[in-house]
């Protein structure tokens, strides 16, 4: 007896649920030979605002939990990725590449999470620094998340992308919210399963499908979003974004790298999403061989 | 209004008719309220009119001169960057307070409501109770907010919940009541409309669901419950009685919601803060967001508008 395949529903991911979008309209990106990839949400304003609602509720919780506790979360991550990396592999051949290279780019997103994993609890050593200065203060400068960011994942992959632009985000405690590859999502929305299902706490991760062109406006004019990362070629379109952020002094970042290499990691992706903060403490002592510290 | 000046007619509480409460055709006639679309225009105007009915509140036992004062400077200065905008109707404190809010608001049309009779939980003999009123009262509170004593109430003891609410109607003279059923401890909508009955019936000048210390508090269906024994009630007699939810009502939608409820039982007469209230104390906030949005087009943040 022949079986009728059940097919996947794609769906989008905000604060750690999954609902439709609330326009209830879709679009059906092709793959190469001009076949449907399937139903994808073409996610409206009001998703994008729903989704910053709830990255801006799970901002808290996230920031101030400790370092080395992001860090077992984003571990679990690459464990879940692992786990799934046949279907991960399967969609990016739908998708268009070769097995040999959809294989290769499951492996670097898994070492790459494993990668940030570990810069959780160290980048803050390696990047704050005790200052010197000229009167009684014990003077230290130390980061601290920027605070709900706003990613445009690149557009010409389906996992590598997004995976490398929006894990130095969480990992220096900020939340997310993510617009996938407009026409290649699947992989998008897949990997929000695997946040699901790891340990990340709702609302960290946020997920969209849909066009740039309708998100980028909303997401980028918001006032409670407080970076953008592009990871997009249309530099048009980031033009408009920086214009936009001008509103409440968004930081804006746009990285094109070549995503597959194994050096398109580092930690200063996690340093553009910080802020410095300085504290001057008052001493009796500038310094010398009679100083505390 | 002349309403006012009509002599509410003296029922004994067992006399009080009040109907049972079919809670499926509740819950599907708010559910209908609920899928209205309000836009543009019509938005914009709900959402002044909400901000202008919104009793802001702090009853909270680390309420302090300060916490209130700046409170009260809220009410006054609810966005400043933005001329135009409503103050609200009041703002809601403990006893204790109403002096230093009295002082600061004076002269500005906001008005100063006090809890009173032990609350939240009103377990107080009726002389505390009564004398915690006249306390409130004589450091300048223009309406009163007291609590029923839900444990009587339970206990089918109607007489006793009738006269106290007498009783504290009487302590107030001038000064309008408003009679907390506190909802989310009645169970059933049931009682929640035999308690709206006794209330209005033993002088309650308004009903108010909650305290804002229990869940559930001011849900849709028991706001409709208690409007519609407020329409019962002007149908017989003529006589317009207030409604105050309060408690769980955060977000502009679901104030729209309440209006458009309130609208299409009891009429545009009721649309006023003369009889409709909020009781929250962050709603102001999500108003606000929500118009400087609708005026500047632009999604805002709670970074630049005054803590609650």
């Amino acid at each position: 007896m022949s079986r009728l395949e059940i097919l996947k529903t794609y769906k989008i991911y905000i604060g750690g649920q999954f609902p439709r979008t609330e326009s209830g309209r879709f679009y059906s990106p092709l793959d190469k030979k001009g076949k449907p990839l399937g139903n994808i949400c073409l996610s409206s304003r009001k998703d994008v605002r729903n989704a910053i609602v709830a990255a801006r509720k799970a901002f808290g919780s996230w920031s101030e939990r400790a370092a080395f506790n992001r860090g077992q979360i984003l571990y679990r991550i690459a464990e879940m990725l692992e786990g799934r990396k046949e279907q991960f592999i399967a969609e990016l051949i739908q998708q268009g590449s070769t097995k040999k290279n959809a294989e290769e780019e499951v492996n670097l997103s898994i070492e790459r999470t494993v990668y940030y994993a570990g810069w959780c609890d160290k980048y803050q050593q390696v990047l704050s620094s005790v200052n010197p200065v000229a009167s009684s203060h014990f003077n230290f400068s130390v980061l601290e998340p920027t605070g709900v960011v706003g990613i445009l994942a690149p557009q010409n992959t389906s996992l590598i992308g997004l995976v490398s632009i929006m894990l130095p985000v969480i990992c220096g405690g900020n939340t997310c919210v993510v617009i996938a590859s407009e026409n290649l999502p699947l992989c998008a929305v897949t990997f929000a399963e695997v946040l699901n299902s790891s340990d990340v706490p709702g609302g960290v991760v946020n997920i969209l499908t849909g066009t740039n062109k309708e998100l980028n406006e909303t997401l980028s004019t918001h006032m409670d979003v407080n970076a953008i990362v592009y990871g997009g070629d249309d530099l048009e379109a980031l033009k408009q974004i920086q214009e936009n952020s001008v509103l409440n002094v968004k930081r804006v970042f746009s990285y094109s790298k070549d995503w597959n290499k194994a050096d398109s990691q580092d930690l200063y992706m996690i340093s553009d999403t910080q802020e410095i903060k300085t504290t001057w403490h008052p001493i009796e002592n500038i310094g010398g061989s009679s100083s505390s510290y | 209004m002349k309403n006012k000046l009509v002599k509410k007619e003296i029922i004994h509480p067992d006399n009080i008719y009040s109907p049972s409460i079919d809670k499926v055709g509740v819950e599907e006639r708010v559910a209908r309220f609920q899928s209205r679309s309000i836009k543009n225009e019509s938005k914009l105007q709900g959402l002044k009119i909400a901000l202008n009915m919104i009793d802001l509140t702090t009853l909270e036992g680390k309420d302090t001169p300060g916490k209130v004062k700046q409170m009260c400077y809220k009410a006054l200065h609810l966005h400043d960057v933005h001329p135009n905008l409503p103050s609200v109707a009041a703002v809601c404190v403990y006893p204790s307070m109403v002096r230093i809010a009295k002082n600061e608001v004076k002269g500005t049309g906001v008005k100063v409501a006090s809890v009173s009779t032990a609350f939240p939980s009103g377990q107080a003999p009726l002389d505390v109770k009564i004398r915690d009123t006249q306390f409130a009262l004589d450091e300048g509170a223009d309406e009163i907010d007291m609590v029923i004593s839900r444990g009587k109430f339970l206990s089918g003891e109607y007489n006793f919940v009738f006269d106290e609410i007498a009783k504290i109607k009487e302590t107030c003279g001038k000064a309008r009541l408003k009679v907390i059923l506190e909802t989310g401890e009645l169970a059933t909508l049931d009682n929640v409309r035999k308690a709206s009955d006794i209330a209005i019936y033993a002088g309650a000048d308004f009903i108010k669901t909650s305290t804002g210390k229990i869940q559930p508090a001011a849900t849709m269906q028991v706001t409709y419950t208690m409007l519609m024994a407020v329409k019962d009630y002007y149908d017989k007699t003529g006589i317009m009685i207030g409604m105050k939810p309060a408690g769980g009502i955060s977000t502009s939608k679901l104030a729209l919601h309440n209006l458009v409820m309130v609208k299409e039982i009891l009429g545009n007469a009721w649309l006023t803060n003369e009889w409709f209230r909020f009781g929250a104390s962050s709603l102001a906030n999500d108003i606000l967001m929500q118009i400087m949005k609708m005026e500047t087009g632009v999604y805002q943040s709670s970074d630049y508008f005054s803590i609650d």
